[in-house]
């Protein structure tokens, strides 16, 4: 296999400029999908009626479809109605109904780890709601969360790559495009290979090392580990 | 308008082609979900051999896998590999490959983390009645590691269902490529056929995954204790 360097000289640029694209969509993505995952997850843990039953609906409607038919749906399909979408509008309202579903199931778990006698202790111990929310279920919440969280957060990454299907010009579209003028298919690989690698490996690195630090923090409680 | 679009999914052999179409996605899953399942048992109890060399190895395998987003590697075995080793894989041959090699290298973290989740103490006790080494492991341990393992695996299961869906970005026809087509021959007797056409994929990917959920949902609450 030689590597043309000079090709990948040239047309690094271009991968550096479509992975910005991609981690733009990407944390804006993540960051509206944990807030509907939030939002999503307290409903359905106050049990407030009907709307408890409508998410309960989303989270299995978003988890059980791939993104790429979401994707397709919002828009081909929704313009027939009259509702135009943009290309990159798509894209992050593609992955925060994706990614709000799962990191909705990451909150549940957690909330669910509390026990009710430790939230009735607190009560009989006379804390208020928010001291309760304060000093009782978030620490413990938030240890079982973060590990499907983190989780979350890279598949949400990794599922960005499909973003070229709504005519965005990620590093997939830039890849294939290279490919398809040059024929240069190693190089146009290799970048896109290490693209990924320098967008993704800090992101696992992080969530590891944070996994590790509550795992410790887990020690000792049997209902965590 | 509306009743024009839907028209189409009944039409002819539409409705038929599209089902034709969703076979094609349940026979990449079918084939690379079972052979996921043998190779990445091997692959889990590899994992837990305490040898650096086969660590090694393994980890830097499951490693990148997890890191690379699956269209990527579907790029790479359908344009990379048949340049570099000149061989002329099909769109099909290539997900089951690459189908194979991620289930194998998820399945595998599966299968080690219920291996080793079953505390030591049990196999001694085993061992201290006893039980001889096929005995210990088909009434101690197996079942234990089976209820641990069992659940995540059926996750992975839909995951891999709904990741197939990318195949139609390297010109594999299946149940996306149907409805385009199908989209396509009637851009002008019915132009809002999109909104239908996607609407059914979507909702056919939907009924495909959304049992194998519930029922993995239904068995991890049930072994819980």
């Amino acid at each position: 296999m030689h590597l043309d360097l000079l090709f990948i000289q040239k047309f690094a640029p271009m991968y550096a400029k479509a992975a910005v694209i991609t981690v733009q969509l990407a944390c804006t993505g993540i960051v509206m999908a944990i807030l509907t995952g939030l939002l999503v997850s307290i409903v359905r843990y106050r049990k407030i009626p009907v709307l408890s039953q409508l998410f309960f609906a989303y989270v299995q409607l978003f988890r059980n479809t791939p993104l790429l038919v979401q994707l397709f749906f919002l828009y081909f399909g929704l313009p027939k109605l009259g509702i135009h979408i943009s290309g990159p509008a798509c894209a992050i309202a593609g992955l925060t109904l994706l990614g709000g579903s799962y990191m909705a199931e990451a909150f549940r778990a957690g909330l669910s780890s509390v026990s009710k006698s430790q939230i009735e202790a607190a009560e009989a111990l006379g804390f208020s709601h928010m001291q309760i929310m304060r000093y009782v279920i978030v620490p413990q919440a938030l240890a079982v969360s973060i590990p499907p969280l983190c989780a979350n957060v890279i598949f949400l990454i990794k599922e960005t790559s499909v973003f070229s299907v709504v005519a965005l010009s990620d590093l997939v579209y830039v890849a294939k495009d290279l490919i398809g003028l040059y024929y240069k298919t190693d190089e146009a690989l290799l970048l896109l290979v290490i693209s990924y690698l320098i967008i993704l490996l800090p992101v696992s690195l992080l969530a590891s090392l944070l996994e590790r630090r509550i795992r410790y923090a887990g020690f000792g409680n049997t209902g965590i580990v | 308008m509306q009743d024009l679009g839907i028209r189409v999914l009944f039409e002819g052999e539409n409705g038929i082609r599209l089902l034709l179409g969703l076979l094609v996605t349940i026979k990449l899953s079918v084939i690379t979900i079972i052979a996921s399942c043998i190779l990445g048992t091997i692959m889990g109890m590899l994992m837990t051999l305490r040898h650096p060399a086969v660590h090694f190895i393994t980890r830097i395998y499951l490693e990148f896998i997890r890191i690379m987003p699956q269209l990527v590697l579907l790029f790479i075995a359908y344009f990379g590999l048949t340049r570099a080793a000149g061989i002329n894989l099909s769109g099909f041959t290539a997900a089951v490959i690459v189908f194979i090699l991620w289930g194998t290298a998820e399945m595998g973290d599966l299968v080690r983390s219920a291996l080793i989740s079953i505390p030591r103490n049990q196999y001694e006790s085993g061992a201290a009645l006893g039980f001889s080494k096929i005995q210990l492991y088909r009434f101690i341990i197996l079942p234990q590691a089976l209820r641990r393992l069992i659940p995540p695996a059926m996750n992975l299961a839909t995951r891999m269902i709904m990741t197939t869906s990318l195949v139609v970005l390297i010109g594999v026809v299946e149940m996306l490529k149907v409805g385009q087509q199908i989209i396509e021959a009637n851009r002008y007797t019915a132009p809002t056929a999109a909104l239908w056409i996607y609407g059914a994929i979507f909702f056919l990917y939907f009924f495909s995954c959304w049992p194998l959920t519930l029922a993995a949902n239904c068995l991890e609450k049930r072994w819980k204790e």
